[in-house]
């Protein structure tokens, strides 16, 4: 098996980004419920998970997300100041600012993890960052953790019967690899 | 009656893990007078062709170390895996990857490059390689070969229980054998030590803040470190809160902070968002600038929060290898 090879492209024709939003019940989720009853026409790549504050984002729902096929995730809070709790949005921001770097040293591209502030008031908002968003990821192409899971683990059924591997083909001393 | 048949077995690891068994000293002689070893490559001379002869489950319990990263050792994992009865992933490596999966952040081409080529410390014109076969006075000796990705053993075979830490202490791993012995098993995939974070018995832990308020991150060799004061209070990264307990703090106790050895409790799913989290939501900064210069004391998350654990977090190994 060969893990170098390029990204996975499951029926590439048909493929568009799957994006998990998580969005703050007092100001995004509204927002986007505003959009909505404004008959705003937005990509519709969003999966939308309401929470109750973008501070109660645990950093392993982004993980997971990717991990189960997210090809990007966006979060949605209220602008600094205005946070229901008082201190959530800024919670979520210093996790944001070391979790993104953290995922592009696992080599998941910047884009692909986003946080807004949007406001109640701003369904014109969610729609551009949603476009925007899809834009991007639509130009990087799919993510696919699960798949690349399974092709990493093709390397193991090599040996699934075989206990002791049998002596392969002779190769000359030093042109391995 | 004949003794029950105890297995010890390493895969990529470093030899610490072993280390412990002899660390159980004279209580190791209780161990013997109880079983028989049957396979102990780094204490005892055993043939493997032995192992392969006995009827499967033979084995009362095989305490398997280190990571699974070759052929061989995956070929190895599945036949004791077939011989024994319970099969424990023993240390940090065969539980969730240990320092060996930190390599997930590589391609193998550049790992063995790095290590036949480029390292320092390497002289080797000829950019000699290991070969899987090769030829020496008409005998055909063949390696193993590398694999792409490390793995823990759960993530090769079927695992029965887990005793964490690099390495285990002697303490746990004693308990585990009687608990063993005497039949009184937890249930299946259970990890042999105690379900809370290490703070909980921490000497320093009634120095801990209410509210730990970071305002820098400092690296140990970066600072005289106090050695009572929790270490979160003196802007040290330390795993604790993320981690699971029964090493005794042994760490703490001698002046370092906790490195995360034992992996989260039962409740995390991915040790490093967990300890990424706590640490983040705790900083004093409320703006970009401010929380990033705060952060630069942490240059390299992935080694910090994963330092044990790469090969059982959520995203495994880096996405675009």
């Amino acid at each position: 098996m060969n893990a170098t090879s390029p990204a996975p492209t499951p029926d590439a024709g048909s493929w568009t980004p799957r994006i998990i939003a998580f969005f703050c019940n007092w100001c995004t989720y509204t927002a986007a419920d505003l959009a909505g009853v404004s008959r705003m026409k937005y990509a519709a790549n969003t999966r939308t998970i309401r929470l109750m504050c973008s501070g109660r984002v645990d950093p392993q729902f982004v993980l997971d997300a990717f991990a189960k096929g997210a090809d990007g995730v966006l979060i949605g809070g209220c602008h600094p100041n205005d946070c229901h709790y008082a201190e959530g949005n800024y919670k979520m921001l210093r996790r944001f600012r070391l979790l993104k770097r953290m995922l592009k040293d696992m080599g998941i591209a910047e884009d692909r993890f986003r946080l807004e502030w949007i406001s109640a008031a701003e369904g014109d908002k969610v729609r551009s960052v949603i476009n925007d968003m899809v834009k991007k990821i639509t130009a990087l192409g799919p993510l696919n953790l699960p798949q690349r899971f399974g092709q990493w683990n093709r390397e193991l059924a090599a040996t699934e019967t075989a206990p002791r591997p049998s002596a392969p083909p002779m190769q000359s001393e030093v042109t391995h690899a | 009656m004949p003794k029950p048949k105890v297995a010890f077995y390493w895969c990529a690891s470093c030899g610490g893990c072993e280390e412990t068994v002899v660390d159980l000293a004279e209580g190791i002689l209780g161990v013997i007078d109880k079983v028989d070893i049957v396979l102990w490559p780094v204490a005892l001379d055993f043939k493997y062709k032995a192992i392969e002869a006995m009827p499967d489950q033979s084995i009362v319990a095989t305490l398997l170390n280190g990571a699974i990263r070759s052929t061989e050792q995956e070929a190895m994992a599945r036949l004791l895996r077939r011989k024994s009865k319970y099969l424990i992933a023993y240390g940090s490596c065969a539980c969730t990857g240990g320092i060996p999966s930190l390599a997930n952040q590589f391609e193998r081409e550049e790992i063995l490059k790095f290590s036949y080529e480029d390292a320092p410390s390497v002289v080797n014109e000829a950019k000699t390689r290991p070969q899987l076969v090769f030829e020496e006075d008409g005998r055909h000796p063949h390696l193993p070969e590398l694999h792409n990705v490390v793995r823990s053993l759960d993530q090769v075979v079927d695992v029965d229980f887990y005793i964490p830490g690099c390495p285990p202490t002697p303490k746990l791993t004693q308990a585990a054998i009687a608990a063993l012995l005497d039949g009184r098993l937890p249930p299946k995939g259970a990890v042999l030590a105690p379900d809370n974070a290490l703070c909980e018995e921490c000497p320093r832990r009634d120095s801990k803040p209410a509210d730990v308020a970071f305002t820098e991150f400092k690296r140990v060799h970066q600072k005289l470190l106090d050695p009572q004061l929790c270490f979160l209070a003196q802007g040290v990264v330390c795993m604790g809160p993320a981690t699971r307990q029964g090493c005794g703090a042994q760490c703490p106790g001698g002046n370092m902070p906790c490195t995360g050895c034992f992996g989260g409790t039962d409740r995390v799913k991915d040790q490093g968002a967990k300890m990424l989290s706590s640490l983040c939501a705790n900083i004093v900064a409320k703006d970009d600038a401010g929380i990033d210069a705060v952060l630069a004391g942490i240059p390299d998350p992935v080694g910090t929060f994963y330092r044990y654990g790469m090969a059982r977090s959520l995203l495994r190994r880096k996405a675009d290898l």
